[in-house]
């Protein structure tokens, strides 16, 4: 009952959005709708139904629900003033508008499904539905580097379904000797409780068809070239969900098999390859993050490297990597957002993206340019972020099991380290540049995210860490 | 009918299948390309029926209409009227030749069938066979959208990569029908994205040529 909200919510989004041609009905709608769905995710906390064939809550995926919807409705909450002004200085037009709103419901219809689908050909489904949507509003713009983005995202992302629905067939025929014919057999929590059964050689194969598939909606090393793109070009709210929610669902979706694999002991170990993909990002970001000229751009990178992070850190596996890997995850999705909460309102101050047109930004526009500070010190790894801890465990509990690729994961968050402050620097701080007109902002959204990462670098409630730790169990 | 004959019709569906995928990588014309499209859903659709039919299933039937009604009828339509449309019937753009691509193709078909013998050693001769087809299908899909330039023949490659994955769907002895439509319908909201991209494309550059955009591209 609890579930089915965090579904119909968007659902009835999607269909009463696609209908409304005001912008300013249905942006208020629209945050409307991802308030309920975030409200309807709390209780999930409360009530929890036991999995059926299609639907499934656990520890795991309740974490993700969370964190989706909330930041969800808070990019909603930013998308208003974002979408207003684009509107009043011509950047969109009235009628490509007309469907945005309807499928950012259906982003977060697809994200929600894909994370509480018990059924691994729905999640797949789902996953696609995410991608689809985000493929038509990141060419919103109509501009020709905007409908390469999407293209190319378009063309990727179809390579990269192809490849995990071949993965998830493989997983089906590996199952059905043990299992039976039909959904039972593509029923995730059947799959798991029969994981020892299940064909080994045809699960490690369809394994590497799943990183390879859903890696690259993950936009993990050389599966990225479309991240940078679509991040860049598309509308700032989708750059920050897509960085935020769409890449962790992804993982998600990686990580379900992996515990599949894990809880096979004759099976392929999935640790080393997602711990060599993930510190193949992170290098290669890292320092990829130099050269960048574009500020939504640079940040894409980085999170091309923290999604490197976080594939390492559950490539490493164990309670204590799993852990650091979970708080790493909300912790990026938080501060990702915030960050491109901050760099949509000063695009539009500036009418510009490129990062040497900007300057001075904390005098001539202090509460972005320390909120920019702030979230690029955040994401960069100092203390008392949030980021910090998780980066912290990460390296710690690599440390204690694979020295050598610590010290290169080290050495690579060093470098997008001082990347990232060379850059921040020069936005930063120094002589104003370019206009400082007025922009209709809302700053709620980004602080409340600031809020919560400097809450969770200084003090995680008791509970929240007790629930992470089972759940990091369950990963194995 | 003895086993052997339903094995043997299963085994001649899946590999025309990958002979027309073959065809398809050397294409040069826009409506050829299209026709041997055709022929390739339809033989999807034959291959369907024929699984429907041994492995008593009738929910493979549907996959075939679906197989015959939207992919072997409607997107084929649709792409040539949009092709008349767009005045783009002119010869395809390749990156890489058509010999070096069917030789690429001849690799991968090997790949396919080396990997999917060993891995799906445990499973009936049927569903192993069909799969190492389908991931050849898939594969060569693959390398026809890396290898050409032009939109449209890359949405080709798209489709006919989709028809592979059908391919192992339906050999899955079992398979639940939720995947099938899905795919089905994927292949139509890809086909809408498509039609709107194309046009914007069209609008925007006046050609519907990949590098045309390449060209514009910002900051790689």
């Amino acid at each position: 009952m609890y579930l089915k909200a965090v579904l119909i919510f968007p659902f009835i989004g999607i269909l009463l959005l696609s209908l409304i041609r005001s912008y300013r009905i249905s942006s208020f709608l629209n945050t409307l709708f991802s308030f309920l769905s975030f409200a309807s995710s709390l209780l999930l906390l409360v009530k929890r139904e036991s999995a059926g064939l299609f639907f499934v809550v656990d520890e795991l995926n309740i974490v993700f629900i969370l964190l989706t919807n909330f930041v969800g409705f808070t990019t909603a909450l930013f998308s208003q003033k974002y979408i207003a002004h684009e509107i009043k200085t011509g950047h969109i037009s009235a009628v490509s508008l007309r469907f945005y709103h309807a499928m950012y419901q259906s982003l977060l219809f697809g994200m929600n499904l894909a994370l509480c689908s018990n059924n691994i050909g729905l999640m797949w489904v789902s996953i696609e539905i995410a991608t689809l949507s985000t493929v038509l509003m990141v060419g919103i713009y109509r501009t020709a580097e905007a409908l390469e983005a999407s293209w190319k995202y378009f063309i990727l992302g179809g390579v990269g379904i192809a490849l995990a629905l071949f993965g998830t067939f493989l997983f089906y025929i590996s199952a059905r000797p043990a299992i039976g014919e039909g959904l039972s057999a593509m029923a995730w929590t059947n799959l798991l409780s029969h994981a020892s059964n299940l064909d080994t050689s045809l699960v490690n194969i369809a394994f590497v068809f799943i990183l390879l598939g859903y890696g690259t909606k993950a936009g993990l090393f050389p599966l990225h070239a479309w991240l940078p793109d679509a991040h860049a070009e598309g509308p700032t709210p989708i750059s920050a969900v897509l960085s935020g929610l769409l890449l962790n669902v992804a993982l998600y979706a990686i990580l379900r098999f992996k515990m599949l694999l894990a809880a096979n002991p004759h099976a392929l170990q999935a640790g080393p390859l997602l711990m060599s993909l993930g510190l193949a990002s992170v290098l290669f970001a890292a320092l990829m993050l130099y050269k960048r000229r574009d500020i939504k751009r640079l940040f894409a990178y980085s999170s091309i490297e923290h999604m490197g992070i976080i594939a390492f850190a559950f490539g490493i596996g164990g309670a204590l990597a799993n852990f650091a890997g979970l708080l790493h995850m909300s912790m990026h999705s938080l501060t990702k957002s915030a960050i491109f909460f901050a760099i949509g309102y000063i695009s539009q101050i500036k009418r510009t993206q490129k990062i040497a047109d900007l300057s001075g930004l904390t005098a001539s526009h202090p509460v972005l340019g320390w909120g920019l500070v702030f979230g690029v010190l955040a994401i960069a790894g100092l203390p008392p972020m949030g980021v910090f801890m998780s980066e912290f465990l990460v390296l710690s509990s690599a440390f204690a099991k694979a020295p050598l690729l610590a010290a290169l994961l080290a050495c690579g968050l060093i470098i997008a380290f001082g990347a990232l402050l060379l850059k921040l620097v020069q936005v930063a701080f120094g002589e104003p540049k370019g206009t400082s007109a007025v922009v209709p902002s809302l700053y709620l959204p980004m602080l409340s995210h600031f809020l919560l990462i400097l809450a969770a670098g200084i003090y995680i409630p008791p509970h929240v860490v007790e629930w992470f730790k089972h759940t990091s169990l369950l990963l194995k | 009918m003895n086993h052997n004959l339903n094995f043997d019709i299963s085994h001649m569906l899946a590999g025309s299948m990958l002979l027309v995928s073959f065809v398809l990588l050397y294409q040069d014309r826009m409506f050829s390309l299209l026709n041997v499209y055709t022929v390739h859903a339809l033989v999807l659709a034959a291959a369907s029926a024929w699984q429907g039919f041994v492995q008593h299933a009738p929910h493979l039937y549907a996959t075939a209409v679906i197989a015959l009604v939207f992919k072997a009828i409607a997107i084929p339509l649709t792409l040539r009227w949009l092709i008349v449309k767009l005045a783009i019937h002119r010869e395809i753009e390749k990156v890489v030749g058509s010999g070096i691509s069917v030789i690429a193709g001849f690799f991968l078909t090997a790949l396919s069938i080396t990997v999917m013998m060993k891995a799906s050693g445990g499973t009936d001769p049927m569903t192993r066979e069909d799969l190492s087809f389908a991931l050849a299908v898939v594969l060569i899909g693959l390398l026809m959208m890396v290898g050409r330039r032009n939109a449209i023949s890359q949405v080709v490659g798209f489709m006919s990569m989709e028809n592979g994955l059908i391919l192992a769907a339906v050999g899955a002895k079992g398979m639940p029908l939720v995947v099938e439509i899905s795919v089905a319908f994927s292949v139509l909201i890809a086909l809408i994205v498509i039609g709107i991209f194309l046009f914007r494309i069209r609008e925007r550059f006046d050609v519907v040529d990949i590098r045309g955009l390449e060209k514009s591209g910002g900051e790689r």
